[in-house]
């Protein structure tokens, strides 16, 4: 049991340390986010109004477009290198191998993305009720992204161009992560039955993601 | 102890890439892979790591005395090292964050000061991965072979980019491995320095099956070379 938590660290702190180091993309995630939400006022208008009514479907819509930004090497960069078959052949079983991935994914690109929603909230006059409860379903439900992305990112990491196609795969199965995440954030409570079902819908992936995720990489390996 | 590879059949992308395979690893004894390209030669090796799944045929370890010692994956991967084609080196971890994350992903935090030392890499421990040059790459992949002491190395193209010293170097470590009971299978062109009972020689055809040849043939062919070269 030691020795499955002591592995499971190894690769969690070198896959915070490569995305804080140069090149690993660590912040970029979050400008992608700031510019794609900040261009929503140059597209409809800067009407207050009209502004503080969209204003946390943009945010989410940002949230899972950002999310989607750096899945395509999640498991890419390791199978190019070899690291992949290293972990493959490590007492680490593949659900807690892909359990990490997604951890050390979610603390680089879900979490920042969270910190910077506020800045974005201001920006689009998000009425001051709203913001609680979105921060909340934001934290509930980025997880459930970063996991079924690795579905994702598992299912095409062999592929030359996956990015795209995993796009195509991953996107529509955040649709009821977005609807949730929205109704959550405009129920004015910090724990609604949307936030629930949003963390119903994390919950499920929870489970469900190492295990098909795990697979798709044994599938994978050639 | 030894590991068997029985009737090992491999059927990829159409075509029959190794077709009822059959060889034994045994202690002390340095297999060596040889093949035209594309005759499987990686695959096997994959094959035998259990990294490609094979279609027939099953992998088995035996004890001393001849018992089987359990089937499961996670005993097997424990009892060998795989060192491919491809190093895992990461360009922006220096080469002792890369020796770190291996040895902590084989639970051997301690051994990285001997890897580095016994590979020659002493003086780059800091240097980034992406600022080493392809043989120095190379050897910092082969370092993993010092990370825990295992039964069975299994190594493919080890000596490919290295230089004079390094290909001296690792032959040395595949020698040594074999003289303290570990067992080897490689593909490698590189004269290991055995004595000619410690070697078997395999080769694999481009139709996918595997000649053994024993220790004493082996042995005839190279005289036999030996004297068409005189």
């Amino acid at each position: 049991m030691f020795e499955l938590f002591s592995t499971m660290t190894a690769l969690l702190r070198r896959d915070l340390t490569l995305s804080a180091r140069l090149g690993g993309g660590g912040l970029l995630a979050v400008i992608f986010f700031i510019i794609v939400v900040s261009m929503v006022p140059f597209g409809v208008g800067p009407e207050g109004a009209l502004l503080s009514k969209i204003a946390a479907g943009m945010i989410w819509v940002g949230v899972v477009l950002s999310m989607l930004l750096s899945l395509d090497r999640l498991f890419q960069a390791d199978f190019e290198d070899g690291t992949l078959d290293l972990l493959m052949l490590s007492s680490l079983p593949k659900g807690a191998l892909v359990l990490v991935k997604c951890t050390a994914h979610w603390l680089t690109t879900g979490l920042p993305l969270i910190v910077a929603s506020p800045i974005l909230a201001i920006l689009l006059q998000l009425p001051d009720g709203l913001l609680g409860p979105l921060l909340v379903g934001l934290l509930v439900g980025t997880p459930a992204m970063s996991l079924i992305g690795a579905i994702g990112a598992s299912l095409t990491v062999g592929l030359r161009r996956g990015g795209l196609l995993l796009s195509l795969l991953v996107l529509p199965l955040q649709v009821p992560v977005l609807i949730f995440g929205v109704a959550a954030a405009k129920s004015e409570a910090l724990w609604s039955p949307s936030h629930m079902l949003l963390a119903a819908v994390t919950l499920m992936t929870l489970v469900v993601s190492p295990l098909a995720s795990g697979a798709a990489l044994k599938l994978n390996m050639t | 102890m030894k590991l068997i590879a029985s009737d090992i059949t491999c059927f990829r992308g159409g075509r029959h890439v190794l077709e009822s395979v059959s060889l034994e690893l045994a202690s002390g004894v340095a297999s060596i892979l040889r093949g035209p390209n594309g005759s499987g030669k990686s695959t096997l090796l994959r094959v035998v790591a259990g990294l490609v799944d094979h279609q027939e045929g099953k992998l088995s370890w035996l004890d001393d005395e001849g018992r089987e010692i359990g089937e499961d994956d996670a005993l097997h991967t424990s009892l060998f090292h795989y060192v491919g084609h491809l190093d895992a080196v990461k360009p922006s971890l220096t080469v002792r964050e890369n020796l770190d994350f291996w040895a902590g992903l084989y639970g051997v935090p301690g051994d990285v000061e001997t890897a580095l030392q016994t590979l020659g890499l002493g003086a780059l421990a800091q240097v980034p991965g992406a600022f080493l040059s392809a043989g120095q790459k190379k050897r910092l992949g082969l370092a993993k072979l010092c990370l825990g002491t295992r039964p069975l190395w299994i190594l493919d193209e080890p000596s490919v980019s290295l230089d004079v010293e390094g290909v001296a170097l690792i032959a040395g470590l595949m020698k040594a491995h074999c003289e303290t009971g570990g067992s080897l299978l490689v593909t490698t062109h590189v004269d290991i320095g055995l004595k000619a009972e410690a070697l078997q020689s395999l080769r694999l055809s481009v139709q996918g099956t595997l000649k053994v040849e024993a220790p004493e043939n082996a042995q005839k062919e190279n005289a036999q070379k030996e004297s068409n070269n005189v």
